[in-house]
């Protein structure tokens, strides 16, 4: 067993040694990557997906929101790739309509929590004087119930918000809101370990041994360092978000039936389900693929920078 | 050891009272009048009666305060009163936190909701842990099995589908195409003869399946690392070197070990079960403690909301407490002194 490979990877070895000369971190975290079969799936399919929203309603042109009476209830046919609603819209336009909602909203809600979790871990990690304060603060994120408060928050808030910035704008930016301020906690917490274990290394010392600014040799040093943290809850971030966001609009306090998400036409359809059980399987398969393959890109991004993991 | 639990716990108290604080302010600040769903021909003063009966005529600290003392002080002297069958005191004019919409206590309320909720929960956290931890298990001991690959990846898939998305797939597989189960919830039902047990297992089954499973899948990939942490510790090697048999090894001194994280894991994931149980019970409409919230917070019932919330954090600071004991009294190698 032994010899054998041996003799396999001996005649390669020049070849290697010369190509590690150019490889840089981030190359090797790739490569590392790449041999993740479940990651690899993932990035194919969650690409799959954003381009099909993306592009989607170029090239099936039917207006969501188009109601065709004559033909309501439909099963899948050419027309209607996954046949039509109780009004006779098209389910399918609907279905790319709703992810694009849910895609931005799993977005822009993750860069909120990321944003507001790193500036947290950092500033507790690297200030020790804040540390305990912040520290504090997290805990008790973490003591909150967020969902029923996330439920309230928005019954509560949600016409208001609709009356300034109209029903569109004011159920986006409020459902991102609430999702990114009750999620940054756990980035917080890796950040912070992370820094805390940084600011202990030589780099760090020599770097304030010249006279560094704080700031400088935060965005300098400290956060090139803890990106890798940071990216893995990215993706979970992602995942978790738009988990949330349908979570919230199945119990029919998300976004209206006029601007769907894949959610909300899920919600939609549960009351049609005994004659059209497709209603609910697309748009419920559209959420369950979307998260399983952005949550094997965070698998696979945390086996390949954390190599004591690898497997687990 | 004892130190550290009443230091934690008279920690868990300002913490308490800071959520109670952030709950009530909350709700207190938003833009919502009770009597707005009371018909427009009510006139403006009899609009005004009906909010101070309600008890908002009181500045915002005054209010808080009642509440709080309502909560914490009225409410568990009810309770024991109720329990023991004795009286303290004024028990009569005692205030209680009373629903808007239904004018009744609250505490009440809950109670009866609780049963549905706690038997759902309950029975599904159960199941969830007989299911992860013999997976667990063997994934490990088999790392690279096709057990374990097919494992992990049915955990994935069990995780990150939503439970409101399984739910309403196993209502069209088992009610509406095969129409073995029943999809709505029937909290009427008595168990008293054979026929009614089991119509209340099959009414069970899904609910309690869907929340089971979604829990299953989390806490097996726990199982399965914590086992893996294990197995490559030189006490493993020691126990085989010495001859013990290998069920031995795997079952008692490597479970044993690994179960201490797990233990902690499930202690901790307890309150997030009681939430994740809102959407499973709007889903099979079980009129549990979710279900009573979900119609609170859609009629404005302030008091129900607050409390029920309340109660919502009171179990997750508990439930914290109890798995960093936990953690503590397993795990000689920690002290927290």
């Amino acid at each position: 067993m032994t010899e054998s490979v041996q003799s396999q990877t001996l005649p390669i070895e020049p070849e290697t040694a010369v190509e590690f000369k150019h490889r840089s971190p981030w190359l090797d975290v790739w490569h590392q990557f790449r041999s993740h079969k479940g990651a690899m799936a993932g990035v194919s399919v969650f690409t799959l997906i954003v381009l099909a929203v993306l592009l989607g309603p170029y090239i099936h042109d039917i207006d969501p929101q188009y109601l065709d009476y004559k033909s309501k209830n439909q099963g899948m046919s050419a027309v209607h790739p996954m046949g039509t609603d109780n009004l006779g819209r098209d389910m399918f336009a609907q279905v790319l309509a709703g992810g694009r909602t849910s895609l931005a909203v799993g977005v822009t809600a993750m860069a909120l929590s990321l944003t507001l979790g790193t500036l947290v871990g950092v500033m507790a990690g690297f200030f020790t004087r804040l540390d305990g304060v912040l520290m504090r603060l997290t805990d008790l994120f973490l003591a909150l119930p967020i969902l029923p408060l996330l439920l309230v928050i928005i019954m509560l808030f949600r016409d208001a918000l609709r009356s300034v910035f109209g029903p569109e704008i004011g159920i986006f930016m409020l459902i991102v809101f609430v999702i990114g301020i009750t999620s940054w906690m756990q980035t917080a917490r890796i950040v912070r370990g992370e820094v805390l274990a940084l600011k202990e290394r030589e780099l760090v010392l020599a770097a304030r041994s010249i006279g560094t600014r704080p700031h400088r040799l935060i965005f300098r040093h400290i956060f090139p360092n803890v990106l890798s943290p940071i990216m893995v809850s990215a993706t979970l971030g992602v995942a978790a978000a738009i988990i949330t966001e349908s979570a919230l609009s199945f119990l029919g306090l998300g976004f209206p039936s006029d601007f769907p998400t894949w959610g909300r036409l899920l919600f939609d359809g549960v009351p049609f389900l005994n004659i059209n059980p497709a209603r609910v399987i697309w748009p419920g398969l559209a959420i369950s693929l979307t998260v399983l393959s952005v949550n094997y890109i965070g698998d696979g991004l945390r086996d390949a920078m954390d190599p004591r993991i690898r497997g687990r | 050891m004892l130190r550290y639990a009443v230091r934690r716990l008279l920690f868990a108290i300002p913490t308490l009272l800071v959520i109670s604080f952030i709950i009530f302010a909350l709700l207190d600040l938003a833009p919502s009048d009770p009597t707005a769903q009371l018909p427009l021909t009510i006139p403006e003063e009899v609009r005004e009666m009906i909010k101070k009966s309600l008890g908002l005529g009181q500045p915002f600290h005054i209010r808080y305060l009642k509440w709080l003392e309502q909560f914490m002080v009225n409410e568990p002297l009810n309770l024991i009163e109720q329990y023991w069958n004795i009286q303290i005191g004024d028990s009569e004019s005692r205030l209680r936190v009373r629903s808007w919409s239904t004018r009744a206590p609250v505490v009440d309320l809950i109670a009866d909701r609780l049963p549905q909720t706690l038997s759902v929960v309950g029975i599904s956290y159960i199941v969830a842990i007989l299911i992860a931890v013999p997976i667990g298990v063997v994934s490990a001991y088999k790392q690279y099995s096709i057990f374990d690959q097919l494992g992990t990846f049915i955990s994935m898939v069990g995780f990150s589908v939503p439970t409101f998305f399984t739910g309403t797939v196993l209502i069209v597989i088992f009610s509406v195409m095969l129409g073995w189960l029943p999809s709505i919830y029937d909290t009427t039902l008595e168990v008293t003869d054979v026929d009614s047990f089991i119509a209340q297992f099959k009414q069970m089954i899904m609910p309690v399946m869907v929340l089971g499973l979604f829990n299953a899948a989390q806490l097996s990939r726990f199982m399965r690392s914590s086992m893996l942490d294990n197995l490559n510790q030189e006490y493993v090697r020691t126990a085989r070197s010495k001859g013990l048999s290998e069920p031995v090894v795997i079952l008692v001194h490597v479970l044993r070990n690994s179960m201490i994280p797990v233990v902690t894991v499930i202690a901790l994931g307890l309150p997030s079960t009681f939430a994740g149980a809102i959407i499973t019970e709007q889903i099979f409409r079980i009129n549990g403690v979710g279900q009573l919230l979900i119609g609170a917070i859609e009629g404005a019932d302030i008091p129900t909301v607050q409390t029920v919330t309340f109660i919502f954090a009171i179990l997750i600071v508990l439930f914290n407490l109890v798995a960093d004991l936990l953690y503590g009294i397993l795990d000689p190698r920690i002290r927290y002194d």
